[in-house]
């Protein structure tokens, strides 16, 4: 095989894997302060209808992505308000988000079948971009550099500032966060808003780039892939890089296989068939390192029964 | 000034009434909102949906028809969530199960009138088969089965997929000329199908075991010590262990009547409806059980009325469908809705709410 076919596959690759890793990204710090949220798949759908209807009424990718932004941090102040301020219970309320996105989007988005959307161009980086092989990294859009850039100083803020610091007690040990100050309620808000805002954006990169069209229920379980790489990254975003990008290789091995007459369902399995494994092995990891979720994760902060 | 949450004790029958009904009313009012913006008439849209759930005797007869899948996919998931076992999969089982039940009722080399039982009991156990992964992965090795269930609804529907564009499709034939049909199997063999109530398709013998699975699992949830083992784990899987309680034998048997009984409602829909296996034959009765399970919780009649509920949504919403032109999806948006607005009121069935300065 020669090497337009191996570029390809990485194309294939980073267009496939740049969506979750925008919604791992975000999941990442919802659940570092306490919050898990599994409605990560309807605010991914709700991102990429509405990038697809406000990029196709106005004609602006800007306007499209911070629409899908916008309606990702929409949704997940829902789940916020009802698990954080309601004590509702956080995986009812997770899957409840999820059922009504899909249910929204699907009503949405009727009208929109079938057409073409808009897209975001390619930004040859010269030189770099001539490079055998690796070329293919450096002539993408301008989400897939974001998404990068993104998960570098997500990380710095998490690990190396005091508000990352703040972030984590809250996931760790509440209680004592809020005695030293700390606003519990405020930042398990903020950093739920931030999940949704990229689960949104995570949507708007499948209506935009991965392919300009709105199809019912395009997102086909891939914001239940990004909740899973949380796990698969250790909360960490630059080991959720790592994760997105092999999904990303998975979806594109299942694409050339094709060639080989498998079965297009039979490859479609491998996504999930392979989530699960990976699921099985971080999980004897974590518990080997001893390192695992937030210890607060899913639990109500209630100040007066602390 | 602060609100203050002050947590109740008791919750009284009344002020749970009070409180989910205004829940549910909220959430009628949001989807109103929502069917104003897309054009519709909020009143006539909740009128047809009313009336054609329970307006007429086919309503009727059709809501009994969708409640039978509901009701043995939430009993089993009343039953795991008791102990806090997120089984988010009784989708995917329900389609195992119908690939079960027509694999047997097509091609079983068993004598005609063993048949029907065949298809049941292959669809039970296919079913808890297909539960049975996630569970021991929970059970032995702490795998998150939220993401497990939910994951293998889409590998099961992956492979209904496979089957009926591939291997199961059914040949056409006409004289001495065949060719392949649409993507379903063949027709089942009327031995292998169900009987209805004349005039209706309500097929009564899986309504017969929706019900007695209804009684049969809260008669082992509070009669039973492996109810009260169930109990203890849900509540507090510390003290579990301390007592001695086998909690991965637990989860792998709730988990596995979970399954098999969605199974069972996918054995339902084949042999009683469908009498073929298709694509899209389960408009998601896996997940809207979710809710009928959560709500119901350890309430044989909550769990009834509620199931009674949303299939009465599952059939007014088809009639929208249909006359306002809106998608399947429809449902999936009331549901989350309901459930949120649920959710969001729980608070007030187990605090009472003061202002504090």
């Amino acid at each position: 095989m020669d090497i337009s076919f191996y570029e390809s596959v990485i194309s294939t690759m980073l267009v496939a894997g740049t969506p979750l890793l925008y919604s791992t990204l975000g999941e990442i710090y919802a659940e570092r302060s306490g919050v898990l949220n599994l409605g990560v798949e309807g605010m991914m759908i709700m991102g990429a209808v509405t990038a697809f209807i406000v990029g196709k009424t106005t004609g602006s990718l800007i306007f499209a992505v911070s629409a899908a932004v916008l309606v990702g941090i929409a949704l997940s102040l829902i789940h916020a308000f009802v698990s954080i301020t309601m004590r509702g219970n956080q995986i009812v309320s997770g899957l409840a988000l999820t059922m009504f996105g899909l249910g929204l989007s699907s009503v949405m988005g009727i009208k929109y079948i079938g057409a073409p959307g808009i897209s975001f161009s390619a930004i040859k980086i010269p030189l770099l971009s001539q490079i055998p092989l690796l070329g293919p990294i450096f002539r993408r859009d301008a989400l897939f550099y974001l998404s990068l850039v993104l998960a570098v100083v997500m990380w710095y803020i998490l690990f190396r500032t005091k508000i990352g610091v703040r972030i984590r007690a809250c996931g760790e040990n509440p209680a004592a966060a809020d005695a030293l100050g700390v606003n519990v309620s405020l930042i398990r808000y903020a950093c739920t808003a931030i999940g949704g805002g990229l689960a949104g954006l995570g949507g708007a990169y499948l209506s935009t780039v991965t392919a300009p069209f709105w199809v019912d229920g395009m997102t086909a379980g891939r914001g239940w892939i990004a909740v899973a790489l949380v796990i698969f990254s250790f909360w960490s975003p630059l080991r959720a890089i790592v994760g997105a990008y092999l999904f990303g290789g998975i979806e594109a091995v299942q694409f050339n296989l094709q060639a080989y007459g498998i079965p297009t369902d039979v490859l479609g399995m491998m996504p999930y068939i392979a989530t699960i494994v990976v699921m099985i092995f971080s999980v004897s990891e974590t518990v080997r390192k001893r390192f695992g979720a937030p210890a607060a994760l899913g639990i109500p902060f209630v100040r007066e029964e602390r | 000034m602060r609100i203050a949450f002050v947590k109740k004790e008791k919750v009284s029958f009344k002020r749970m009434i009070a409180v989910r009904a205004a829940a549910i009313l909220l959430a009628l009012i949001s989807v109103g909102i929502i069917f104003w913006f897309y054009g519709a008439d909020p009143i006539e849209v909740y009128k047809e949906i009313f009336l054609g759930a329970f307006g007429t005797k086919i309503g009727i007869s059709e809501t009994i028809v969708k409640l039978i899948p509901l009701l043995l996919c939430g009993v089993g998931l009343a039953l795991v969530f008791r102990g806090q076992i997120w089984n988010i999969g009784a989708e995917g089982q329900l389609v195992l199960g119908a690939i079960a039940a027509t694999g047997v009722g097509l091609w079983a080399p068993i004598p005609s009138y063993l048949v029907i039982p065949a298809m049941f009991l292959s669809g039970f156990l296919a079913g808890a088969a297909w539960a049975f992964i996630p569970a021991v992965l929970r059970a032995k090795m702490n795998v998150n089965e939220i993401i497990t269930t939910l994951l293998m609804n889409y590998i099961a529907i992956r492979l209904l997929y496979y089957l009926v564009y591939g291997p199961w499709r059914a040949r056409e034939e006409w004289g001495n000329m065949t060719w392949s049909g649409f993507a379903q199997t063949a027709i089942l063999p009327d031995y292998a199908t169900l009987q209805t109530i004349p005039g209706t398709r309500i097929h009564y013998i899986t309504l017969a075991i929706a019900i007695a699975s209804l009684i049969l699992v809260y008669l082992l949830m509070n009669r039973t010590s492996f109810g009260y083992e169930l109990k203890v784990v849900g509540d507090n899987p510390m003290a579990a262990r301390f007592a001695g309680i086998n909690i991965s034998r637990v989860i792998l048997i709730s988990m596995m009547i979970s399954g098999g009984l969605a199974g069972i409602a996918g054995v339902g829909e084949i042999a009683g409806i469908q009498h073929r296996l298709r694509p899209g034959f389960s408009v998601g009765y896996g997940y809207t059980a979710i809710i009928i399970a959560w709500l119901g919780g350890l309430n044989p009649i909550a769990v009834l009325i509620s199931t009674l509920f949303f299939s009465g949504i599952l059939v007014g919403g088809s009639y929208i469908q249909i006359s306002f032109r809106m998608p399947v999806g429809v449902i999936n948006m009331f549901n989350g809705i309901i459930l949120l607005f649920l959710l969001a009121t729980e608070v007030f069935l187990n605090y009472s709410i003061r202002m504090r300065r």
